[in-house]
């Protein structure tokens, strides 16, 4: 097996400069200065075919120099993946494991009368039962609404109300059903729109005793967890005296992130107090901070570990059951408990993907250009805010999705419901806000009688425009969406016709969606690497960001790789995060992996080599200056064979007579995003976002009118992806992307009942695509570098998700002659929406 | 013969290993590969036999080790993940990139290595009628399909070759 190993990780085609295509590898200006002029010189050298000694010599060096960026590099975690070796965090389980169970709420609201842990606690095998009762502490990543276990009263089915900790799953899991507890049923608030009405029940009676922190706007009384007003122009007076006015309502309900790896977290709290956690996280930087705000530990004292992870999508960004195994352990004198959530609990228990009422109305005039947009967002925030309130806020920040509209006036609220509560899912409020503008925008066009990507092409913001916040865009932070939407056109065709009647009598339909996403994350969050020397001159490369699947820790060595200039195969990249060795890296979510840590690593290269060149210009004698590395050397670049190797310098300079100079280098980087500010409480006016990544998504089905069942034939995708440092990644995020997409819109969903209860927490009974029910994917790329990021690179890992509810549902409406605005469009939805049920 | 709840060591054929393991007649064959024997590469993601993480062989079958109780494969020759070195699938899969996560990747390699010993010639109406029974939450399938078609030709040409 070695062997294959080897072969394998020779996989990538190492393109030296002898291939002609090496110029179109990525664009000169995304590199460094000085490389640029290297690289013109090889240009040079091109043109005088190596006649001038000068550009002789650089040819040579050129030619042995391995280019990194561009390449489709095999991940690191391959072989470990492939042969069952990967490890995850149920994975590791060890003798001195106890293990814990939840007990869940079987009602959506009610009252706890009583909580009876007897009858378990008596099973064999049983150790103890903890309830609410027990912890008198709220928890939440911003307004402290939940209690870690219920306590007086249950917000929604599935909670966790006590959790039985035994010496075996098994035990511990038929122990459960025996916590016998009492409830009074209260009214259900099941949607958004009912949480908003005046008299609707309160999911939280004390909102103002909670904790809340100064950005965020509860309103006590209500079921308003937050409420973010964006005002740009004069949304109000212009919009009635629009020529042209659309208005249009979407909803969904709340839905699934399925990561196939349901969420684990283990604790053991250690007799000096040490909280040692390991959890399946996104954000194990964030347990670290959370455990020390709330329990009063110094950070110093809390050890997370997280290990390769199953799946995220952003639902493993939410600190929960971490706080569960904590009280756990507490409870059981520190031992270590291990608790893993059954699908069942992963489903609903766990927070869940956002559901959202919205209305939007778009004025324009006779010609289709947008003059005003009035929105309105309501989130189905469920019974606790946690990170629901940052989502409303990421919507309202790019409500009108990626167009230029000078008068803006939106409301986006987070309501409490009695729904599972959500999390992060990838594209964090856009793919909802998407679909809200998006059919709107298909409705106007419909209205105007336009092509919709001939409207859409004559709205598309633009560098020098402004977004809703009046952040002003430039090239870099906004890159090419016109060009993204003429490339997607080609890609599924679109000029032979978006509504096409077969022989077969089905119809076969296209529609678009444009959309865009910027980070939204802290202002002054940050993200760090280590570059560790070994003495052979191989490196060690360590950061904060989770592999979560993206393979973000692999094409980071890419990125290290490509600056220290050595070959990728000599860094090494551990897969396990442990927070108190690996540089923090804030949460691997919001597509900011490469994009910060891509800056951190570069840092740390820099840092690594002037530590090597402070070395060798003490034994070569020459100014630091005139120093280069290149293929794992450092040289004087007036004369290139005066060199040492890394492995020489590495570890310090051993001289022939044992005196050493230097140490082990250690290269360290750290980045935080630039200029970022908060936003004015009462218009919105600020800086969310370095950047937003922008792009074009078109869909192609074949529906049957007879029963409303339809095919979807293909699916397409160009995002301006700036430089892209390993294309069959690149392209394997967006497929991947879009299929999450596809499958959300077309078949994804919780069915509620009156009561609120969830009746789809299966596999049996909430459908994801399965093999061979995807389209074709059709992905392609604009590349206008970032001037901000390492080599030009953009944020891609959510992006593709993004319009794909849109495009599918306007390919649909085009279908059926339907105007569709609900998710997941399964045919029963289109049959009622053709008879105004 | 076992007796519920009681504790009995059996011996299972493991990847061509006879193991020695002791098990209650209850639990099921994930349980016993996982936690009483480590062979953690066949993953639980549903218990419940809907997406096929935990696909083992049995005497070449795939078969969900959540759905199969530990002592039903006495006598028979399990196949685990870890007892792959090296097949052309796995090499498909890197080359592909028909994974991402890697969490339902050793449950679609095994469900494949079953199918493409059955059917050496699948053609896409069989491979999706087996593979139907797994789920993958980040890659598009496409990619595994590409990686399944690489296999089948490479067999193909190879057989031609002999002949
Ligand atoms: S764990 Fe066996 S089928 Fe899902
Ligand atoms: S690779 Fe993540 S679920 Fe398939």
């Amino acid at each position: 097996m070695l062997a294959n190993i080897e072969a394998m990780m020779t996989l990538p085609s190492h393109k030296s400069l002898e291939e002609p295509s090496f110029l179109n590898h990525f664009s000169v200006h995304a590199l460094p200065l000085e490389a640029r002029w290297e690289r013109l010189v090889i240009v040079i050298s091109h043109v005088f075919k190596h006649t001038h000694l000068m550009t002789l010599f650089f040819w040579q060096k050129r030619v042995m120099r391995v280019e990194w960026v561009g390449q489709n590099v095999i991940r690191k975690d391959a072989w470990d993946k492939v042969t069952g070796r990967a490890k995850f965090a149920a994975d590791t389980m060890t003798m001195d494991t106890l293990f814990a169970a939840l007990v869940t709420s079987p009602y959506a609201h009610a009252k706890i009368l009583q909580v009876d842990v007897s009858q378990a606690e008596a099973v064999p095998g049983v150790i103890k039962v903890v309830t609410g009762e027990d912890i008198d502490i709220l928890v939440g990543e911003g307004i402290r609404d939940r209690p870690i276990l219920a306590k007086d009263k249950v917000r929604y089915y599935g909670e966790p109300i006590a959790v039985v900790i035994a010496d075996s799953p098994d035990t511990a899991r038929l122990a459960a059903p025996f916590v016998k507890a009492a409830f009074l049923p209260l009214p259900v608030v099941n949607s958004p729109q009912e949480a908003i009405q005046a008299q609707a029940p309160l999911v939280h009676e004390h909102l103002d005793t909670y904790y809340t922190p100064k950005h965020l706007r509860p309103i006590p009384g209500t079921n308003i967890a937050h409420h973010v007003k964006i005002r740009k122009g004069e949304a109000d007076k212009k919009l009635p005296s629009c020529p042209v006015i659309y208005e249009s309502r979407v909803s969904f309900p709340p839905s699934d992130h399925c990561a196939m790896e349901t969420r684990t977290a283990t604790v053991e709290i250690r007799p000096d107090g040490t909280v040692c956690v390991e959890s399946s996280s996104q954000v194990p930087f964030i347990i670290k901070s959370l455990f020390s705000e709330l329990f009063d530990i110094p950070q110093d004292k809390i050890v997370v570990t997280t290990p390769l992870v199953g799946g995220g999508y952003g639902g493993k960004s939410a600190v929960q059951l971490e706080f569960i195994a904590y009280i756990a352990s507490r409870a059981v004198g520190g031992q270590k408990v291990m608790l893993t959530n059954r699908r069942e609990e992963d489903f609903v228990t766990s927070p869940v993907h956002i559901g959202l009422d919205a209305t939007v109305t778009i004025g324009c005039d006779d010609t289709g250009r947008f003059i005003a947009m009035k929105i309105s967002y309501l989130f189905d925030g469920g019974a606790y805010s946690d990170k629901a309130v940052d989502i409303c806020r990421a919507a309202a920040i790019d409500c009108t999705g990626p167009y230029r509209v000078d008068h803006v006036f939106c409301d986006a609220y987070c309501l409490y419901t009695n729904h599972p509560y959500p999390t992060a899912f990838r594209g964090f409020g856009h793919p909802e806000l998407t679909y809200a503008v998006e059919r709107c925008i298909d409705g106007l066009a419909e209205k105007l009688a336009m092509d919709p990507t001939v409207l859409r092409k004559k709205n598309l913001i633009q560098p020098g425009d402004t977004t809703p916040t009046q952040s002003l865009l430039n090239k870099s932070r906004i890159g090419n969406l016109t060009a993204c939407l003429e490339k997607v056109k080609a890609l599924i065709r679109w000029d032979e016709g978006d509504r096409i009647e077969t022989e077969n009598h089905t119809i076969r339909a296209k529609g678009v969606s444009c959309f865009w996403k910027t980070s939204n994350i802290g202002p002054n969050v940050s993200s760090g690497a280590l570059l560790v020397f070994n003495k052979d001159g191989t490196v060690h490369l360590d950061c904060g960001v989770v592999e979560i699947g993206t393979g973000s820790r692999s094409v980071l060595a890419q990125i290290a790789a490509e600056r220290l200039g050595i070959d990728v195969k000599d860094i090494h990249v551990d897969m396990t995060i442990k927070t108190t060795t690996t540089p923090e890296h804030y949460k691997t979510v919001a597509s900011r992996g490469l994009w910060m840590a891509g800056r951190a690593v570069l840092r740390a290269a820099d840092d690594a080599l002037s530590q090597l060149f402070q070395i060798a210009s003490q034994v070569l004698r020459v100014s630091p200056d005139d120093l280069r590395a290149e293929g794992g050397f450092i040289f004087y670049k007036h004369e290139p064979r005066k060199r040492l190797s890394f492995r020489e310098l590495a570890h310090g300079y051993r001289y022939p007579n044992g005196n050493t100079i230097g140490g082990q280098v250690i290269g360290r980087g750290s980045f935080v995003l630039p200029k970022l500010t908060f936003l004015d409480p009462d218009t919105g006016k600020g800086d969310p976002g370095p950047d937003w990544t922008v792009g074009a998504e078109a869909v192609e089905v074949e529906f049957n009118p007879k029963d409303d069942t339809y095919k979807i034939l293909r699916a397409a995708c160009v995002i301006d992806a700036g430089t892209i440092i390993n294309p069959m990644y690149a392209e394997g995020q967006v497929r991947g992307g879009m299929h999450m997409g596809l499958s959300f819109a077309s078949r994804e969903g919780f069915v509620f009942t009156k009561d609120g209860i969830v009746m789809n927490n299966q596999f049996r009974t909430y459908k994801v695509l399965r093999y061979g029910e995807n389209p074709e994917y059709l992905v392609d790329f604009v590349q206008t570098p970032s001037m901000e990021t390492a080599y030009g690179l953009r944020g891609i890992g959510e992006h593709g998700v993004i319009g794909m509810p849109a495009a599918l549902a306007a390919s649909l409406s085009k279908a059926s002659g339907v105007f569709i605005n609900e998710l997941p469009i399964i045919p029963e939805l289109i049959w009622r929406l053709k008879r105004g049920r | 013969m076992l007796h519920v709840g009681s504790l009995e060591k059996v011996r299972l054929n493991i990847n061509g290993h006879n193991r020695w393991v002791t098990i209650k007649a209850s639990e099921r064959l994930i349980d016993v590969l996982r936690n009483r024997l480590g062979y953690t590469g066949c993953k639980p993601g549903c218990l419940n036999g809907d997406c096929g993480a935990c696909t083992v062989l049995v005497d070449g079958v795939p078969m969900k080790s959540c759905m199969m109780l530990a002592p039903q494969v006495v006598g028979k020759a399990i196949t685990t993940i870890e007892g792959l070195e090296g097949t052309d699938v796995q090499k498909a899969f890197i080359e592909h990139n028909a994974f991402q996560c890697g969490y339902c990747t050793p449950g679609f390699i095994m469900n494949i290595e079953g199918l493409l010993a059955k059917h050496r010639h699948a053609d896409e109406a069989i491979i999706e009628d087996w593979l139907q029974s797994n789920i993958c939450r980040c890659t598009s399938y496409q990619e595994m399909k590409a990686a399944i078609q690489d296999v089948l030709h490479k067999r193909d040409q190879n057989h031609e070759e002999l002949e």
